[in-house]
C-alpha cells in the first residue's frame, strides 16, 4: 500500500498510447495501473480508446469482396502506354 | 515493425530488383513487368488512402510516372517495392490534400475535457458490446470510415500512415516531414478525436 497520491486522468490519458505500446517504464506503469484500480472511467476511455484504434483498422481493412492484388489488365496497359510517352526520346 | 512495409512485403523483390537495369534501359516489356508485379500492392494502399477506385488508379499511375522519372534517385541497396510504396503514399497525400473539403472541426472539441484538478470534466461512459450489435459489419465500416474523414487533415494523415498503413513513427515523421515527437502526440490526439467522434454509437444510442 502507498500514499503517493494518484496521477491525474489527464496524466493517464497522455499516457495511454505508451501504455498499449508497451513503452511505458515499469514505474510509471505501475501507478498508470494503480489509477486505473480507483478510476471506472478511466479503464472506459482506456477501453473505448483501444477499440477506437481496433475499428480504424478494421475500416480500411481489404474486405473479401475487395478487388484482390490482381492488377486490372486495363491499368496495365495504361500505365505502359503513359509511361512510353513519358520517356525521352532516344 | 521497423524498415518493412507490410503493405508490399509480399511483392516477389527479387523479380522487381531484376528490372532496375531494363527500367533504367528505358525497356517497355520492364514497365510492364514492373506494373503486373507490384501494381496489385499499390492499387490496394491507394484504394485504403483514397476510397474510389479511379482515383486509386490514377495516384498509382502517377507514382510509376515519378518513379521512373526520378530512377537515378533511387538506391540500389534499398528495395524496390518499398520504394515504390513510399512514392504512392505521397500521392495519394497529395491527392488528399488537395481535394475540396468542408471546414475543419476543431481538436479542442474532440480531446477530453479536464478540470483543474487534473479529473475528466465528463466521466467516460463505458462503450457496451451491444451497441453495434445492430449494425452490419459493412455499415459499422463505413461509419468508421466517414469518421476518420471528420478529423482535420494534418491528424487523418497520421492515423493512416501509423495505424492503417503500418508505418513506423520515424517512417511516417520523414514522410510528412514532422519529428518523431510531433508524429507521436498528433497519433495519440487523432485516436482521440476519432474515439470522441465514435462515442455516440458505442456509448449510447446511435447518431
Amino acid at each position: 500500500m502507498t500514499n503517493q497520491p494518484y496521477i491525474t486522468c489527464r496524466q493517464l490519458i497522455d499516457f495511454i498510447a505508451d501504455y498499449l505500446d508497451g513503452t511505458l517504464e515499469a514505474s510509471a506503469r505501475r501507478e498508470f495501473e494503480r489509477h486505473l484500480g480507483v478510476c471506472p472511467s478511466c479503464v472506459a476511455y482506456l477501453e473505448s480508446y483501444r477499440r477506437t484504434v481496433a475499428l480504424g483498422k478494421a475500416a480500411l481493412k481489404p474486405t473479401e469482396d475487395a478487388p484482390g492484388p490482381e492488377v486490372p489488365a486495363g491499368f496495365v496497359a495504361a500505365v505502359k502506354r503513359a509511361l512510353v510517352e513519358q520517356k525521352p526520346a532516344t | 515493425m521497423s524498415g518493412t512495409l507490410p503493405s508490399v512485403e509480399a511483392t516477389p523483390d527479387g523479380a522487381v530488383e531484376g528490372l532496375v537495369a531494363r527500367l533504367r534501359r528505358g525497356d517497355e516489356a520492364a514497365y510492364e513487368e514492373l506494373v503486373r508485379l507490384t501494381g496489385g500492392r499499390l492499387l490496394a494502399v491507394a484504394r485504403r488512402m483514397l476510397g474510389g477506385e479511379d482515383d486509386a488508379q490514377d495516384a498509382v499511375q502517377e507514382t510509376y510516372l515519378s518513379a521512373i522519372k526520378s530512377l537515378d534517385r533511387f538506391d540500389e541497396r534499398s528495395q524496390m517495392s518499398t520504394w515504390l510504396h513510399r512514392i504512392c503514399v505521397n500521392a495519394c497525400l497529395m491527392r488528399l490534400r488537395t481535394r475540396r473539403r468542408r471546414p475543419e472541426r476543431s481538436m479542442d472539441d474532440l480531446l477530453p475535457q479536464f478540470v483543474e484538478d487534473g479529473h475528466q470534466r465528463t466521466p467516460t461512459r463505458a462503450w457496451k458490446p451491444e451497441a453495434s450489435a445492430g449494425i452490419e459489419a459493412e455499415e459499422l465500416r463505413a461509419l468508421v470510415r466517414e469518421k476518420i474523414e471528420e478529423l482535420p487533415a494534418a491528424y487523418r494523415e497520421v492515423l493512416m500512415l501509423r495505424d492503417i498503413e503500418e508505418l513506423d513513427t520515424e517512417q511516417t515523421a520523414e514522410m510528412l516531414g514532422l519529428t518523431p515527437a510531433a508524429v507521436k502526440t498528433r497519433l495519440h490526439r487523432a485516436r482521440q478525436a476519432l474515439r470522441t467522434l465514435l462515442e455516440p454509437t458505442f456509448a449510447g444510442g446511435r447518431e
